[in-house]
């Protein structure tokens, strides 16, 4: 009985933590997961089995805890990760996911990828080495992708002799690279995934650091406030029309609140169309709500019956997002073929959809030395650029900054269909 | 309310409802792929939530490997009658009887693999567009990198090297005449989710999952069912065990583990102290490091 219950309190008061890391084989990236997920006790029997098989034909010792993180045939034959794989484990206190991307330059998409859902970066820094080129492409796209949370682990510790010094002398350096970029919340931990020291457990090598290890301040890092409470925006997924006797008249917008807060009652416009009404009532299947908050799945009815379908948006009167055709917004080039010069691209924002063409590139960025190149014009893949953007009918905008889900998009490239684009919304 | 953020098993419930309204928005003719199962039983459910008080908009499809547990499928068409849903039966004894594929032999002949052609044919003849599944990527390392929108191409194959890019809440269902999408609104789920959440909903599941007595033999390290469909030889000695499934399908396949878990509580409480992962005690898997990997590539779920 007391298990039980125990097992329903965490699950109360239980977030979910999407953790995103980027590095390649050199940087401990994969000991450092494996590490969470072995010392977290998430790893099974028959996993750990296969892992020490492996780790034996290719003539090593023990467990080779990067084994945990290999996915595809490709990987494992290649000691690489190509993609973005997720990892799952629990604690008591919560559930995380781990976007697990590769850091070389040539897979930059990827780990815009794995950084676009992301609460949380974790920026690993070899302590031999210090801050270089790769830290700052890992930084700036934390930056860019706007992860509210950035967790620098100086890995390696041991390799330096557990030294202070060292550890400071890289958090300097991390610091003078931050005033180039907008990251709210850096906490600095001193680590060796290898040995296992202020990952999970509390480094007996190193007393003089008093923080916390990272899984401690994995669970406890302040989440709730992350999400945009203030700006109510509901994109409309789908219309809901039972039809039925008992549902007769009833006609219900579905979709997720991406934002904010809504009430039974509160005045809202629709969007593009501008028409006014309250709503009437927030319809789950679990019953009728009072209120609901991002990031609830609901169904809304309205006082008034207006025209609205998918792509539109409703939010509240007196709170509106800009509606315009022409902004500039940082995008990421994802495809292997190159950008069309004045291309035509279908854009996708939140559940609209319209057409859309590039009409400048206003510079591209090197996210190795972070200067801007003004006179670059073509954009290739994992390119990220500024670029000016323009809409055959207005989208209701706000800048990426401010609200994630309703200042990103994606450009769709409509002779493949394939995601050609990631893009922030600046103004 | 009080609070204003979701506990993680809201998340995920919100996540996949958002997931599934937008299969509904993006293709013509989706139908959920149900093995009866319990992740395709959690699916279901959650598409039930993503459109009440509308009727279930998806209809139900099995690949029907002609080696089922009764219980499996009487399972199946009571909840194909509560939803008032269509089924669509892909059957593999049809697709051996046409000699569409040819019957593995020997001791450990299973029909998994068959029904790739099977589904991609079922697929194509109802001219499905996209096929929703109950995959997680916490099942296996081939699934960690699958995409919760998952393209494929007109022979139906996955082709996990070049898949599109996946970003925010953006979903591109997108594609040609021919091609198909496979989606899987659960993909952030792990085994302990599925079940906390079928307590926390109390979902009904098959009896087969509960702790129950079962005419059993050991082969591959798990208790395979005794049943009119098994190869067995002099090797095989059945013994009665009390047992319960961790995964159900193909009944030559499916093995049980000892167990005295027979209400939900009690199996939430015996997954979190499990050691093993639950496709440990699939047949199917154990072929090679990658077999997952090269049935995905064919089309299989």
């Amino acid at each position: 009985m007391i298990g039980n219950y125990a097992e329903k309190m965490s699950i109360e008061n239980n977030q979910l933590l999407r953790i995103s890391t980027a590095g390649s084989v050199d940087d401990g990236k994969s000991t450092l997961i494996g590490r969470l997920l072995y010392d977290s006790k998430s790893i099974f029997e028959d996993q750990l089995e296969a892992i020490e098989t492996t780790t034996k034909r290719k003539g090593r010792e023990g467990i080779d805890l990067a084994l945990f993180t290999d996915g595809l045939r490709d990987e494992r034959e290649q000691g690489i990760t190509i993609d973005v794989a997720y990892r799952y484990f629990t604690t008591p206190k919560r559930k995380f996911i781990i976007a697990d991307t590769p850091g070389h330059i040539q897979y930059t998409r990827n780990m815009v990828t794995g950084a676009s859902t992301a609460n949380v970066a974790i920026i690993l820094v070899d302590a031999r080495n210090g801050v270089i080129e790769q830290t700052r492409r890992h930084s700036y796209i934390a930056s860019l992708l706007q992860i509210p949370h950035v967790i620098v682990c100086v890995n390696k510790m041991d390799l330096v002799d557990w030294k202070e010094d060292r550890f400071l002398d890289i958090q300097q350096q991390y610091e003078g690279i931050l005033s180039k970029m907008s990251i709210k919340d850096v906490r600095y931990i001193p680590i060796s995934a290898l040995e296992g020291d202020n990952v999970v457990n509390r480094s007996e090598n190193m007393s003089w650091y008093q923080g916390a290890p990272l899984l401690h301040t994995l669970e406890t890092l302040h989440i709730s406030s992350d999400l945009n409470k203030i700006d109510t925006r509901f994109p409309v997924q789908t219309i809901i029309r039972p039809q039925t006797d008992k549902f007769h008249d009833y006609r219900g917008y579905a979709g997720r609140l991406e934002s904010g807060i809504l009430r039974k009652g509160d005045e809202v416009v629709a969007l593009p169309s501008g028409f006014n009404s309250r709503i009437k009532s927030i319809d789950t299947f679990d019953g009728t709500f009072e209120e609901a908050f991002a990031p609830m799945s609901i169904t809304i009815t309205l006082e008034d019956d207006i025209d609205i379908s998918r792509g539109d948006m409703i939010v509240r009167k007196n709170n509106q997002p800009n509606q315009v055709q022409e902004f500039d917004a940082m995008i990421c080039w994802l495809n292997s073929s190159p950008a069309r010069p004045r291309g035509k691209y279908t854009i996708r924002h939140t559940t609209n959809e319209q057409k859309s063409m590039i009409t400048e590139v206003v510079y591209k960025m090197d996210i190795n030395s972070l200067e801007r190149n003004s006179e670059a014009t073509e954009i290739k893949t994992n390119d990220i650029c500024r670029i000016k953007l323009k809409t055959t009918k207005p989208l209701m905008i706000d800048e990426y900054r401010d609200n994630r889900a309703t200042g990103s998009f994606i450009l769709i490239d409509d002779g493949t269909n394939e995601t050609v684009a990631a893009g922030m919304i600046i103004s | 309310m009080s609070k204003y953020y979701l506990n993680y098993l809201e998340e995920l419930e919100s996540e996949a409802i958002f997931v599934l309204r937008e299969v509904a928005a993006q293709f013509r003719n989706p139908v959920i792929l149900f093995s009866g199962g319990k992740d395709s039983i959690v699916v279901t459910h959650l598409a039930r939530k993503a459109f009440y008080p509308a009727k279930f908009p998806f209809a139900l499809m099995h690949v029907d490997t002609g080696h089922n547990f009764p219980e499996t499928m009487e399972f199946r068409d009571q909840l194909i009658q509560e939803l008032g849903a269509n089924l669509i039966v892909g059957s593999v004894q049809e697709a051996i009887d046409k000699g569409r594929v040819v019957e593995e032999k020997g001791r450990n002949a299973s029909r998994n693999v068959l029904q790739i052609t099977a589904l991609l044919d079922t697929i194509e003849s109802n001219q499905i567009d996209c096929a929703i599944g109950g995959g997680r990527r916490d099942e296996e390392k081939a699934r960690a990198k699958e995409r919760f929108f998952s393209h494929r191409d007109d022979f139906g194959q996955w082709d996990p090297k070049n898949q599109r890019p996946e970003l925010w809440n953006l979903f591109n269902g997108k594609h040609f005449q021919g091609e198909h999408f496979r989606v899987f609104p659960i993909s952030n789920w792990t085994e302990m989710d599925v079940w906390n959440y079928i307590l926390k909903e109390n979902i009904a599941i098959p009896s087969l999952y509960f702790a129950h007595e079962r005419e059993v033999i050991w082969r591959n390290n798990s208790w395979i069912p005794v049943s009119e469909h098994l190869n067995m030889d002099e090797r095989d000695s059945p013994v009665t065990k009390k047992i319960r499934f961790r995964t159900l399908g193909d009944i030559t396949i499916t093995g049980g583990i000892e167990s005295e878990a027979d209400t939900l509580e009690k199996i939430v409480e015996e997954v979190a102290a499990m050691r093993q992962t639950e496709r440990g005690n699939r047949a199917d898997d154990k072929r090679s490091e990658s077999s997952m990997e090269d049935r995905k590539r064919e089309g299989y779920f």
